[in-house]
């Protein structure tokens, strides 16, 4: 897997925004904290470490928010985006405040340290939120142009990070999706860092593929242009299947479509070993997307 | 004979006029005395301009009863008093808590227990951060809605940062159902100078919000077993 880790990426490119825009404060619960040192060094000020106290995170990142800054917080994705849930609802999304919120770990990144660190529901929680943006970055330069394009976009935006990434990294922002190669028979599109492997998987298919790192906002008239006038989407999510739903339901919804998903199943991973080993389990490795589309496609 | 006017008459007058929400009436009358002390002799909050950069912040986290507060607001300005007659209405500004975005003066939209003293910290240290920390922040809480686990992340937080600017007011009207110790050892375990006085007593309301202190302040306001 190429580029750099979406994590460091992520660190890297904070510490630069926090350097050079004095609006940007950073909030964290211990964890990640060493990734900050040199905005410490910076500011002292603009940097908090709550302790583990996640609620008091988004919290307190939120009383910034409120004085005019543009905070950072981060957890791992349980603990950024399901543990302080209600915070984010209510202190960023109903008070009308931005905020980023910059969840590590993707859906079972950490599967050896057992369910409690797993959060296959992220995207789907963040989307019950009104006004929260989700992105989901595939290589780490791809972190730093979404974080880059909307830290400061006055939107409570959650970035979903992980450990698998794509073989190289695409021209990316809010709300944009790219085609990557253009068939006849269905549209197939790719989350994040499921691209690379789903290119794989399509090879030898008469597909489109579609790259997408923005779950909300979505560009449903593009995705509408391109799957034609019989949509037959397909997408291949990094979290529980049919979290995409609602975005290709508002793009398709006009039309006579079929839609299909290809994504986490809903359910605890009993299982531990590396995110690989987990997505191989899972059918969400080259060979199983393969498989799907074999079946939905022919 | 003092023949000057008791402006508490009014607001509760104003109170009066917001009809609806019974089942909270004594949870706003028993912020009533401290509010009025707040924005009345402590507060500098401009009601023409409530977002002048140099203000005061007050956040009611215990969002419920918040008529004390809008009639409060009402009485000095900061909207219409004809407000109060459209309380919980369709169409109306003042709900069964407050919306920021619809009120003037209201700095957080409160009403989930244990959200505002977490974001009071949050502000608190921003101001600190962009070097306006001589406004003082002040957040207030119920004695029940500190059952809340958010709440005492946010003092140990406040208490390790030292927040000399942000206060902490309780208002103790026992509606907690725990035991516990007195606020004076919990809060003073954080790092806190802990103020426990009567909650109807303007001039100790007075002092308790001027005194000098080391960290973070909570005064707690006791009132009346039954007015929540």
């Amino acid at each position: 897997m190429g580029g750099r880790a979406m994590r460091q990426a992520f660190a890297s490119t904070a510490n630069d925004l926090f350097v050079h825009d004095p609006n940007v404060a950073i909030v964290l619960a211990e964890i990640s904290g060493h990734m900050f040192r040199g905005a410490r060094r910076h500011d002292p000020l603009r940097v908090v470490d709550v302790g583990i106290a996640e609620q008091t995170m988004v919290g307190v990142a939120a009383g910034f928010a409120m004085e005019g800054f543009h905070p950072i917080a981060h957890s791992l994705s349980p603990f950024m985006a399901e543990r302080p849930f209600e915070q984010l609802k209510l202190d960023f999304g109903y008070q009308g405040l931005g905020g980023t919120f910059v969840g590590a770990g993707g859906s079972y990144d950490y599967a050896s340290e057992g369910g409690t660190h797993q959060a296959g529901g992220d995207a789907a929680a963040m989307l019950a939120i009104p006004r929260m943006q989700v992105l989901v970055p595939g290589h780490g330069d791809e972190v730093a142009a979404l974080l880059r394009a909307s830290y400061a976009n006055g939107e409570p935006t959650y970035v979903r990070t992980s450990l698998a990434t794509n073989d190289r990294a695409h021209e990316v922002a809010p709300g944009r999706i790219e085609v990557v190669r253009r068939g006849m028979e269905a549209t197939v599109l790719a989350f994040g860092p499921m691209l690379s492997r789903t290119l794989a998987a399509t090879e030898g298919f008469d597909v489109t593929v579609v790259y997408a790192t923005s779950l909300e906002p979505f560009d449903e008239h593009g995705l509408a242009a391109i799957a034609g006038d019989e949509p037959h989407v397909i997408a291949v999510e990094p979290w529980y299947e049919a979290a995409s739903a609602p975005a290709l339901i508002r793009s398709l919804g006009e039309r006579p479509s079929r839609y299909a998903t290809i994504g986490v199943p809903k359910r605890f991973v009993h299982d531990y070993g590396s995110w690989a080993e987990i997505d191989a389990g899972l059918g969400l490795d080259e060979r199983g997307i393969r498989g799907r589309l074999e079946a939905l496609i022919g | 004979m003092d023949t000057t006017p008791d402006p508490l008459e009014h607001v509760r007058t104003l109170m009066a006029r917001a009809t609806g929400d019974e089942k909270h009436q004594e949870s706003s009358t028993s912020t009533l005395d401290a509010l009025w002390v707040l924005y009345d002799r402590v507060l500098r909050i401009d009601p023409s301009d409530p977002q002048a950069e140099d203000r005061d912040r007050f956040i009611l986290s215990k969002g419920h009863g918040p008529v004390a507060l809008y009639a409060i607001l009402a009485a000095k300005g900061f909207f219409p008093e004809a407000w109060l007659d459209d309380f919980m209405d369709h169409g109306g500004k003042l709900g069964a808590h407050p919306d920021r975005s619809l009120v003037p003066g209201v700095e957080a939209s409160t009403g989930s227990l244990g959200h505002g003293l977490p974001i009071a910290v949050g502000v608190a240290h921003a101001l600190r951060a962009k070097e306006a920390a001589h406004a003082r922040v002040v957040v207030l809480c119920g004695d029940a809605e500190l059952n809340e686990g958010s709440n005492w992340e946010a003092i140990a937080l406040a208490g390790h940062l030292g927040l000399t600017r942000l206060t902490l007011l309780v208002i103790d009207n026992h509606s907690s159902s725990l035991d516990v110790d007195s606020w004076t050892k919990r809060l003073g375990s954080f790092r806190w100078s802990v103020l426990e006085i009567d909650g109807h007593d303007h001039e100790a309301l007075e002092a308790a919000l001027l005194a000098p202190h080391d960290g973070p302040l909570a005064i707690v306001a006791d009132v009346p077993a039954g007015e929540w």
